[in-house]
């Protein structure tokens, strides 16, 4: 169960012009691939939310760089890239009873897209989603 | 090691100390009007001459002196002395308007470092200690008062100055201080590069004691402080007009101790400028009682704090004052509101996920004035949800709504956005052109 996790890097940034510069600069610098991206504001500040594909390393450089960071375990979720394809994964959750805190998704190359999604029981999700034969993507899928 | 500097001044019966006031009172009061135009013109313009002071209770009939008057009277216009029997002069930087320029014989650098002798043997400081002295050298008062006192009781001083602060935490491992001296915002910069540069103040260095002062702080700071670097944390008080940092608390960290023999004090209403009973709420009025080049009669310092009398647990007789939390100058006035930065501390420090870095930034929009107070986020909190980070700008926003009654908007920051203060920190910004 454990490799189904996906460490997200989330850091705390002020709403202002050149921070995501700065972030992003520090990972150019260190050869950290960005796999997944979002920014969420909350007026004056914003977390960012990124899958990187070296977690530990990106948390290190942009925590020595000063920056506010946490680890979160999140899922990575295939979904296939058609109508209905979030439809299917909400509804597994819905009837498990599982509240998704956040999520963000983008479409890839392949006829499946990817959703990253937070949730309040973890583990109940990845049994639900197993069972549903959703198909989840683990941390080496996106080295 | 000396419990007391000079046991049978510091414990002497609160009586027979107040008989050594009067009749100093008396002489101070003669001498300054005998060797100063400014106090001659000043006693002669209220009315009151040197004959009437013969009891403690008659230094309410005598003028008050504020700090426009040394500013009225720059360079040197308030001194008693003639320049060949001055030793050394020190100013204010003067942002605020024009600088002033106090002065000192060999008797009062001798009896400025007394008092802060008396200080440093209260907390247990003497000659095995080495005492790194941050606060800065030159023209300030702070750098070269704690020197003096230093070397007065025997320990070896370090005069790092404030700054370079890799520096200071080389100097306070390789040479073993014990001791430092320093505004608390430093102190915490301080803390905060040791963590930095992987060393632990309470693990890795000898520090035993921080002396801390030049800018208000909270009882709240001082836990913080005390936890984190397991040192003991002591208040320390004095403004340049007066001679600089002079007075401690003692190990009992419960007020600071004024020494009635060199200083008489009163706290009045700063209104109607109305002596008050002890233990009440008022401005703080100092008379110096043995200065010689610059002696200050009731000058009103601006600090507000409360007095107690009553004998120290240490057995030190002179009158305590308590922590004072921010100066009637400091005072900012938020829609009608009188606040100080050291109560909007006190507020901030109480609140766990706070940490110890804050501003506060105040400006007019349109008629209203509008207070924004920015804290610093530290992944000790962070936790990646947003819901999170807004339930603690709204604890903080109630905390200082129920305690001081403002409203203010909270902002957080990344950490290290707050400026870093090397003296004294800015606390307070007010933009308002009033």
């Amino acid at each position: 169960m454990k490799n189904k996790l996906i460490k997200q890097i989330s850091i705390f940034a002020e709403n202002k012009p050149g921070r995501l510069e700065e972030i992003t600069g520090q990972l150019k610098s260190a050869d950290i691939n960005i796999r997944a991206f979002t920014i969420a504001e909350a007026g004056d500040f914003g977390v960012l939310r990124m899958v990187v594909d070296k977690p530990d390393k990106a948390h290190k450089v942009l925590h020595d760089a000063g920056f506010t960071v946490s680890e979160t375990d999140v899922l990575g979720v295939e979904m296939s890239d058609s109508p209905g394809g979030l439809h299917k994964i909400a509804t597994v959750l819905g009837a498990n009873n599982i509240n998704v805190d956040y999520a963000y998704a983008f479409a890839t190359a392949t006829e499946n897209a990817q959703l990253i999604i937070r949730v309040d029981v973890i583990n109940n999700a990845i049994k639900a989603l197993d069972r549903a034969g959703v198909v989840l993507i683990g941390i080496e899928d996106l080295k | 090691m000396p419990e007391y500097w000079d046991p049978l001044i510091e414990r002497m019966p609160v009586e027979e100390l107040k008989k050594v006031q009067e009749d100093k009172l008396k002489q101070l009061v003669r001498y300054v009007y005998d060797h100063s135009p400014f106090y001659k013109k000043r006693f002669d313009e209220a009315g009151v001459s040197p004959d009437d002071i013969q009891s403690l209770t008659d230094v309410k009939k005598l003028p008050f002196t504020v700090k426009q008057d040394l500013r009225d009277t720059y360079p040197t216009g308030m001194f008693c002395v003639p320049q060949s029997l001055v030793v050394r002069y020190h100013a204010s930087s003067g942002t605020t308007g024009k600088p002033i320029v106090v002065g000192y014989t060999e008797n009062d650098v001798k009896e400025w470092s007394t008092s802060l002798a008396r200080g440093l043997t209260s907390i247990g400081v003497g000659r095995e200690d080495v005492v790194q002295v941050g606060y800065g050298y030159g023209l300030f008062t702070g750098g070269l008062g704690l020197h003096y006192g230093t070397e007065m009781v025997g320990a070896s001083a370090i005069p790092t100055s404030s700054g370079n602060t890799e520096r200071q935490i080389e100097l306070m491992q390789d040479l073993g201080s014990t001791a430092i001296a320093c505004t608390p915002s430093y102190f915490l910069h301080i803390n905060e590069v040791t963590r930095k540069m992987g060393v632990s103040i309470a693990n890795d260095t000898k520090l035993k004691c921080g002396i801390f002062g030049a800018e208000p702080w909270s009882e709240e700071m001082r836990q913080r402080i005390e936890e984190q670097t397991g040192i003991k944390a002591y208040d320390i008080f004095g403004t340049s007009e007066i001679s600089g940092p002079l007075f401690t608390e003692c190990t009992y960290q419960n007020g600071i101790h004024i020494w009635a023999d060199q200083f008489l004090i009163e706290v009045i209403d700063p209104k109607t400028g109305e002596p008050l009973p002890d233990g009440e709420m008022g401005e703080l009025v100092v008379t110096t009682l043995v200065k010689e080049a610059l002696p200050l009669i009731r000058y009103r310092i601006g600090d507000l704090t409360v007095i107690k009398s009553e004998p120290c647990k240490c057995g030190r007789t002179h009158p305590r004052i308590m922590r004072i939390l921010g100066r009637t100058d400091d005072m900012i006035i938020v829609r009608g509101i009188n606040v100080f930065p050291g109560q909007v501390e006190a507020v901030l420090m109480g609140i766990p996920e706070v940490a110890e870095h804050y501003q506060l930034i105040v400006e007019r929009e349109g008629e209203l004035d509008r207070l924004t107070v920015q804290v610093e986020v530290t992944e000790n909190v962070f936790s990646d949800k947003i819901s999170d980070l807004m339930k603690l700008e709204k604890k903080v926003g109630k905390a200082l709504q129920t305690v001081l009654n403002i409203t203010g908007k909270v902002e957080l920051v990344e950490p290290g956005t707050i400026l870093r203060s090397m003296g004294k920190a800015q606390r307070v910004i007010d933009k308002r052109n009033i």
